[in-house]
């Protein structure tokens, strides 16, 4: 077992690295760097600009192939503080990620367990009870909640919110950026930033564990079909335990690489959520990378959730040999 | 004959209720009890039997009445308006919902109606154009790399898994400098490109089992060409899934175009889309929001409309999907 998952990982970390060197190839070429520091008034001199654009390794005027190879020379050599350059404002990229992922994967990782567990149970629990009225409403609540792109659901959250802080008179829900400046000692702290978590975390799990919960459900509807279900009342295990013992257990098997594969939207999504909320986190230095043509940023962020998502598939690949026999030979 | 499923009951369980009543069994089968006698053995083509069981979902009813509803007010709902696409009204700056401004006005007085319409239009548009677009990529490449094998087939999976290693998004992300330097036409594209992969992979794993059936074998060594039995004897048996896949392609196609454009990536000014209504509408969201609420509400709307009938061509192309779809 431990070298059949040593090999998806070698795998997946082979596509990983391939992954990111298309993105800086791809980056180099369709972003314009330059046009941040023409136009201005007065002019830069264009000796100046170039030399500041070689310095951040991003020279229009070198070949997208030279400077994708001096990129890959300086993730190679370098100490690891510099080893992916410095962004447009001069900071390096490491360092920026190091300050960020925190902020990122205290979203990303509550909303994802949040949403599976979520999904997993009503996913469940509308397959039990098919074509029942609780099995409908949590249908086309699910059909509802996956049309509502997360930064909809973000943004209407914040309306709610607003109304309900309005109404009762107090900022009980406070939710712009990731914590309130200036508060200090730990608990108060935690409970700050637990408050500013609770509106984009409900928005990320609603959206992730509605899919999951469509997946869920005929995944265990055709568990519930199986003869094992029924070989198991017939010897005499109450329904929970047949449904709970035997049946979740096996219905869960698909659904671990289904929670890999659906990593990928959950990232992006709350990259989203990061922009609506004003959190300082990866994805939206992403989106501010993207807006601003800063090609060290993108390849920073690209390389950050390369390696989440890598983590995820390997992370997939154990659940699925844990909970399935027949792979653990 | 009884068409109304029977109540559903634990026993009910593992079997999709449409397949219940044995008369309705029979009259998939061709035999109509009216015209028993003519139409006995009548074979019924597929097209005529996935839409007898197509039309008895709720599901898909309610989804294609609200989509066709949505696409005529793209169509025909300017002509209820008297405001001009970006027409600005000097008198009404933030305007609420009224029978002068049906959608309401932004802050500098243009009608939300009329940009409404338009937007719906974009985004409409994008959708059934770069879901089929990915849709034939995943069917041509899909069912290339499974019918050719060997290293055909180890290349597109190669492709396929370095495409899949990112978000779909951030690719699209990245490659919007070059989007939006030039019309939304090759945002479809780029949509439509970057959406194959997924389908591609189940159809080459169908086209791999398909083409050890005895057919597909004999037109193969009666020297028919790859291509045409991938038209004439591969396709066709994967038409159901493509199906399927295009319509939630739709679903996808515009949740892209509408994710790029909110972010200022995708559509740009003046052209409007349901991404770039939402992006204006955020900043006002909880002063006036109805300009956040009312494309909200169509976008959502919309996709869930999609999301209906798909579903319901799902269980009706294949009936044992409730059961074993995994």
């Amino acid at each position: 077992m431990t070298s059949y998952i040593l090999r998806r990982f070698v795998n997946y970390a082979i596509l990983t690295a391939l992954a990111t060197v298309f993105v800086y190839i791809a980056a180099s070429t369709f972003f314009y760097p330059r046009r941040r520091y023409l136009g201005r008034n007065p002019p830069i001199p264009e000796d100046s600009i170039d030399s500041i654009l070689t310095g951040y390794g991003i020279n229009d005027k070198d070949p997208v192939l030279l400077r994708t190879w001096w990129w890959i020379e300086r993730i190679v050599t370098n100490p690891l503080p510099d080893k992916l350059g410095h962004d447009l404002g001069n900071n390096a990229v490491i360092a920026e990620i190091f300050s960020r992922a925190g902020v990122s994967l205290r979203l990303l990782l509550v909303g994802a367990i949040i949403a599976a567990f979520l999904g997993v149970f009503f996913g469940v629990w509308g397959a039990v009870r098919q074509y029942k009225a609780s099995d409908q409403i949590v249908s086309y609540t699910s059909f509802i909640l996956i049309s509502t792109p997360t930064f909809v659901g973000g943004v209407i959250l914040q309306i709610l919110a607003t109304n309900f802080n309005n109404a009762t008179g107090h900022q009980l829900i406070r939710f712009t950026g990731a914590y309130t400046p200036g508060i200090t000692g730990f608990w108060p702290q935690l409970m700050d930033k637990g408050v500013h978590l609770l509106l984009p975390t409900i928005a990320l799990a609603l959206f992730g564990a509605a899919g999951y919960s469509r997946y869920q459900r005929a995944v265990m509807l055709d568990v519930l079909g199986s003869d094992f279900i029924r070989t198991a009342r017939a010897k005499g295990a109450t329904r929970t335990h047949a449904l709970v013992k035997h049946g979740v257990r096996v219905a869960l098997i698909p659904m671990s690489t289904y929670f890999a594969y659906n990593f990928g939207t959950l990232v992006s999504g709350s990259a989203f959520l990061e922009i609506i909320f004003s959190w300082a986190g990866m994805g939206q230095y992403g989106i501010m990378a993207v807006q601003q043509s800063d090609v060290n940023a993108l390849a920073g962020t690209v390389c950050f959730t390369a390696i989440l998502l890598l983590i995820s598939s390997t992370l997939s690949e154990v659940l699925y040999a844990a909970l399935d026999p027949r792979v653990r030979v | 004959m009884s068409m109304t499923p029977t109540p559903p009951t634990d026993q009910a369980v593992d079997l999709p209720t449409d397949l219940e009543p044995t008369a309705s069994l029979a009259e998939e089968a061709g035999v109509g009890a009216g015209s028993a006698a003519q139409k006995a053995y009548r074979p019924v083509s597929r097209g005529r039997l996935v839409w007898r069981r197509l039309r008895r979902k709720p599901n898909f009813w309610i989804g294609a009445v609200i989509l066709a509803l949505i696409i005529l007010f793209a169509l025909f709902g300017d002509l209820l308006n008297i405001y001009e696409l970006g027409e600005q009204d000097p008198y009404s700056f933030n305007a609420k919902p009224s029978g002068q401004h049906f959608f309401g006005t932004d802050a500098i007085g243009v009608d939300l109606y009329a940009s409404m319409t338009e937007a719906l239009r974009k985004s409409l548009l994008i959708g059934f154009l770069a879901a089929p677009l990915a849709t034939v990529l995943a069917a041509f490449i899909g069912s290339l790399a499974g019918y050719l094998g060997g290293f055909v087939e180890t290349a597109t999976n190669w492709v396929i898994n370095l495409l899949l290693v990112l978000p779909v998004f951030y690719v699209l992300m990245i490659i919007s400098p070059l989007l939006s330097s030039m019309s939304w036409v090759i945002l479809v594209v780029a949509i439509g490109l970057f959406g194959w992969m997924i389908m591609a992979q189940i159809v080459k794993n169908q086209t791999k089992s398909l083409k050890e059936r005895e057919y597909v074998k004999a037109a193969r060594y009666m020297g028919v060409g790859t291509l045409t039995i991938l038209r004439r004897h591969i396709i066709p048996n994967v038409a159901s899934l493509l199906i399927i896949d295009a319509t939630l392609g739709v679903a996808s196609a515009i949740l892209a175009e509408t994710s790029l454009s909110y972010f200022g990536l995708g559509i740009q000014a003046p052209d409007v889309s349901l991404g770039t209504l939402l992006q204006d509408g955020t900043s006002a969201a909880v002063s006036r929001p109805w300009l956040f609420l009312i494309p909200a509400g169509f976008l959502v709307t919309l996709l869930t409309a999609v999301a209906l009938i798909g579903d319901g061509l799902r269980d009706a192309i294949d009936p044992t999907s409730e059961v074993n779809r995994a």
